[in-house]
């Protein structure tokens, strides 16, 4: 016997439903898995077109070049030039600048202010602090470029009086504000999960407020803190807007803080614009950006599996 | 009594807990340093004429409306894109698919990488597929050569940003499905539902606070973003408004970054650039500020027992 | 309630986009703007003859955008642009690839002149700079000022992104073809450059001769034992000025309809008289 026509309905708009929904999944992991694909093909050329290694094969990405007979082989990123030159180590340099010390000034800053906040805050405070980290990563990073470019810049060469206005320091301290948030949020969300029953324990037998925080809480929430700086870590490194604009762009191979660099992402931005379709130079910006996934990928594998060791250790010892 | 060792320890403990404070303070102090710097320099021009007004005199007079409605119409085009498409996503691995699946797993593991993919790789993928293979595909087969989508526009900015941003709704609608208790769907079940009816009316208004927080923090992010859309749409000065989903259009945050680096006289338009500056800002935390209300009252209301 | 709100919000949401999309084409006619993209240094004259020309004439859109003459041309190639601006000239290999690609040579078209500065800050003292100690400097061989006779202090050199035609046309005429120092700090437009060198005491950059407000321009000798030249109309149009050039529009093949009516404006009087206005120098005096 037929079912009567209100569960037909039912059961039909149930399967149409169920087609729309699993329709609209696939076209969204088609675009994701897409993304990789389709940047994975573009940058193959580099490896195996023979047109394209003609001038940017592997080995003059990444090996030092002789450009004029008779000296030294160096490294330089020059695309437009009579002979195209396309080594990614002064750009690779210059991202490890920026992003070391952006970490260096972001990941102390937000720990502590993190610690402070879940152990030493009265509540008044921490209604004042959690709103303001809220407020700075809602900044968007070109606001945070901006204020960078038009007022830290000028302002530190001032006080220092360096060459170059623009440079590893003022984009470091600009990433930095781009990177406390997140350090901060999953630094103090670790350090709130720690039992209390810890801090009980360690107040019982005698410690004082901060020895129970920095060799009772901080040690638990370990896992979890360094989760917070690989996120920022990861962050620093793919973070556009603000060293195209403050960092000067000069693909300079030095150790110092205060000369300019060039970026991976920074050069793509600024390079983006001017491909034509096909040629060496498209490839290799489609390069830098699988190379850029790669990075990323990886350091959020070490990450997951450095904290996931963690924290079976400490697991294992309580 | 204590003793000296201890007096020592003490006075230790009490200095490292106030650096501690000192690193709040130092944050707190930047972040009043940045709004203040931009509200007294941006504050001046800000007016209804300069919201509503276009631009004139290579930026030194008139306002910014046609960035103002371009971000908008961006934003909105980016949200229909990515709040079905996300919260299917989600559904479906959380509802539909099988529990153990390789699929899903595979999915979860391709949305945590793609949060952490730097916002100017999408740009490289707007620009190399969207605009160069399917916008020059759609202009030969549909205008027969002719240059309508194989050039940056609106649409391919819009779905450039929804890729973006596809991985945070898809995690919020996610966790927004989890945090439901599972005889939620059970009850559905046993008083007859088919698994839409359960999903339509149980599932989906208990989750609705976390898919908008989800779709929130993606506008959010979607206003505020610019390299991916620095080379799929965005133009600094344009003499329309985008009305058609080929046009190009003018962003605020763009905007922002080609004023401060590339504009005619900096020292001019600085009185507009900071402007813009705080329009931006305002824009950004209003959204912010909406979606934490929005998911303060769901909490409240769930808390207070619906 | 809540769910019929959020229904309701995303209605009304997809219904003024696609009111975008449905609505019919204007004055019943399908027109859609003409492109104009490419140099940094045309880009506010272009835009100033885009403004004067759509006043004019009602109904038509240009649209103008920079990013450099290198964005230009690879949008000309890609056949992403109707004009392309250069300050300047394509590469015969660039020629080719337009050739290749679309069928058609291109149309080389001067439309005003240009006469690229030398920018310092204005506390700079410095007399004139000849040719080979421009070259020098952004060789990366002199690095200090005192070199050049001024004060002891480190030069800071800005230039522009190697998309820029502003850049070629400086390495090609003024470096010799040879590259640039590393140190060049590279600054995406001549505004930034502009605004870095007024800033910066010790430093120096290049570009259009439009953009100098609020610096020095340097007199420019070709060599030792030439005369110091500024650019000015008289200077540029003879070429006494060693560093003039042409500023060019691109198109694919002879330009028709809408664009042709464009680029015919812009030599006639009105628009070479803009160029004036801008800071430039017209081509076409009449």
């Amino acid at each position: 016997m037929p079912l009567p026509k209100l569960q037909r309905i039912g059961i039909l708009s149930d399967r149409f439903a169920a087609f729309i929904i699993k329709g609209s999944a696939f076209v969204a992991i088609l675009s994701l898995i897409l993304i990789f694909v389709f940047i994975g093909k573009e940058a193959l050329p580099v490896l195996t077109s023979p047109e394209v290694r003609s001038e940017a094969s592997l080995s003059r990405l990444f090996l030092p070049q002789v450009h004029h007979a008779g000296e030294a082989a160096e490294f330089s990123w020059q695309p437009i030039s009579d002979v195209p030159k396309y080594s990614l180590f002064p750009l690779f340099i210059g991202t490890l600048k920026v992003t070391l010390i952006a970490a260096l000034i972001a990941i102390p800053l937000a720990v502590a202010a993190a610690l402070y906040t879940s152990e030493f805050a009265p509540s008044w405070a921490r209604e004042t602090i959690k709103p303001c980290i809220e407020v700075l990563a809602g900044i968007p990073s070109v606001v945070v470029g901006f204020f960078c470019l038009m007022v830290i810049a000028s302002w530190l060469q001032g006080a220092f009086g360096w060459t170059y206005r623009l440079n590893a320091l003022t984009a470091g301290i600009g990433l930095s504000l781009a990177v406390i948030p997140i350090v901060y949020t999953v630094s103090e969300d670790a350090f709130s999960s720690v039992p209390q029953a810890f801090r009980e324990g360690s107040i019982a037998m005698g410690a004082s407020s901060w020895q129970t925080a920095s060799r009772v809480v901080l040690p638990a929430a370990m896992p979890g803190v360094l989760a917070a700086c690989i996120l920022g870590f990861g962050r620093a490194i793919g973070e556009t807007m603000i060293v195209l604009m403050a960092s000067g762009n000069a693909a300079v191979l030095s150790w110092s803080p205060v000369d300019s660099i060039r970026t991976f992402s920074a050069t793509v931005a600024a390079e983006l614009g001017e491909l034509v379709q096909g040629s060496p130079h498209y490839h290799v910006l489609f390069f830098i950006g699988a190379f850029l996934f790669l990075l990323t990928f990886v350091i959020n594998l070490i990450g997951r599996w450095w904290v996931g060791r963690l924290q079976k250790k400490l697991q294992g010892a309580f | 009594m204590p003793s000296n060792w201890s007096d020592r320890t003490e006075l230790k403990g009490k200095a490292m807990q106030a650096l501690t404070a000192l690193a709040c303070l130092i944050i707190i102090a930047i972040v009043a340093i940045i709004i203040g710097n931009i509200v007294t320099y941006g504050a001046g021009k800000l007016s209804w004429e300069f919201l509503s007004e276009p631009p004139r005199d290579h930026f030194t007079k008139g306002g910014i409306f046609p960035a103002i409605f371009g971000t908008a119409a961006l934003v909105i085009l980016m949200t229909i894109a990515v709040i079905p498409l996300g919260v299917a996503t989600a559904i479906y691995m959380h509802e539909y698919a099988p529990k153990r699946s390789r699929l899903v797993h595979f999915v979860r593991l391709a949305i945590q990488n793609l949060a952490g993919v730097p916002a100017i790789v999408f740009g490289l993928f707007g620009v190399g597929f969207f605009i160069e293979f399917v916008g020059r595909g759609i202009d030969r087969g549909l205008y027969g050569g002719s240059l309508v989508y194989g050039q940056p526009a609106i649409i391919w900015s819009a779905l450039t940003m929804a890729l973006l941003t596809l991985p945070t709704v898809v995690v919020a609608t996610e966790e927004a499905l989890r945090a439901i208790p599972a005889n939620y769907r059970e009850v559905a079940y046993s008083l007859g539902a088919t698994r839409w009816q359960m999903i339509w009316r149980v599932v989906l208004p208990q989750s609705a606070g976390g898919i908008l927080t989800g779709g929130i923090l993606a506008v959010s992010r979607g206003s505020g973003e610019v390299a991916p859309v620095m080379f799929t749409g965005a133009a600094y000065s344009l003499p329309e408004l985008p009305v058609r989903l080929h046009n190009q259009f003018m962003e605020l945050g763009y905007h922002v970054y080609v004023m401060s680096t590339q504009a005619f006289d900096v020292e001019a338009t600085k009185p507009a650039l900071y402007s813009t500056v705080l329009v931006l800002l305002m824009l950004t935390f209003l959204l912010n500020f909406t979606g934490i209300m929005i998911r303060a009252r769901i909490r409240k209301r769930l808390r207070d027992g619906r | 309630m809540r769910n019929r709100c959020v229904v309701l919000m995303l209605v009304s949401a997809l219904a003024v986009a696609l009111s975008g999309c449905g609505r019919g084409p204007d004055s019943g006619e399908q027109h859609r703007p003409v492109t104009v993209k490419g140099s940094d240094t045309m880009v506010i004259l272009a835009q100033s003859w885009a403004e004067n020309y759509m006043k004019e004439h009602p109904g038509l859109t240009i649209q103008v955008t920079g990013g450099g003459s290198g964005v230009g041309i690879a949008a000309l190639i890609n056949g992403g642009t109707d004009i392309c601006n250069a300050s300047r000239p394509m590469k015969p290999a660039e020629k080719n690839q337009v050739r290749s690609r679309h069928g058609k040579d291109v149309k080389e078209i001067p439309v005003a002149l240009d006469g690229l500065a030398i920018y310092v800050s204005e506390s700079n003292p410095i007399q004139s700079l000849t040719e080979p100690q421009i070259k020098s400097i952004y060789t990366g061989k002199i690095t200090n000022w005192r070199e050049l006779g001024g004060k002891d202090a480190r030069l800071v050199a800005y230039g522009r992104e190697n998309s820029s035609g502003t850049y070629q046309f400086f390495k090609e005429h003024v470096l010799n073809n040879e590259d640039f120092a590393r140190e060049v700090q590279t600054l995406p437009g001549t505004g930034a450059i502009v605004n870095a060198v007024s800033k910066d005491p010790a430093s120096i950059g290049y570009g259009g001769i439009a953009y100098a407000s609020g610096i020095r321009v340097v007199p420019v000798r070709k060599d030792e034992k030439s005369e110091a030249v500024s650019p000015s109309l008289a200077t540029v149009k003879t070429g006494q000025y060693p560093l003039s050039r042409n500023l060019f529009f691109y198109t694919i093949g002879e330009p028709s309809g809408e664009v042709k009516s464009f680029i015919d404006w812009v030599l006639d009087r009105e628009g070479q008289k803009l160029c004036e206005a801008v800071g430039y120098y017209p081509i076409i005096q009449k």
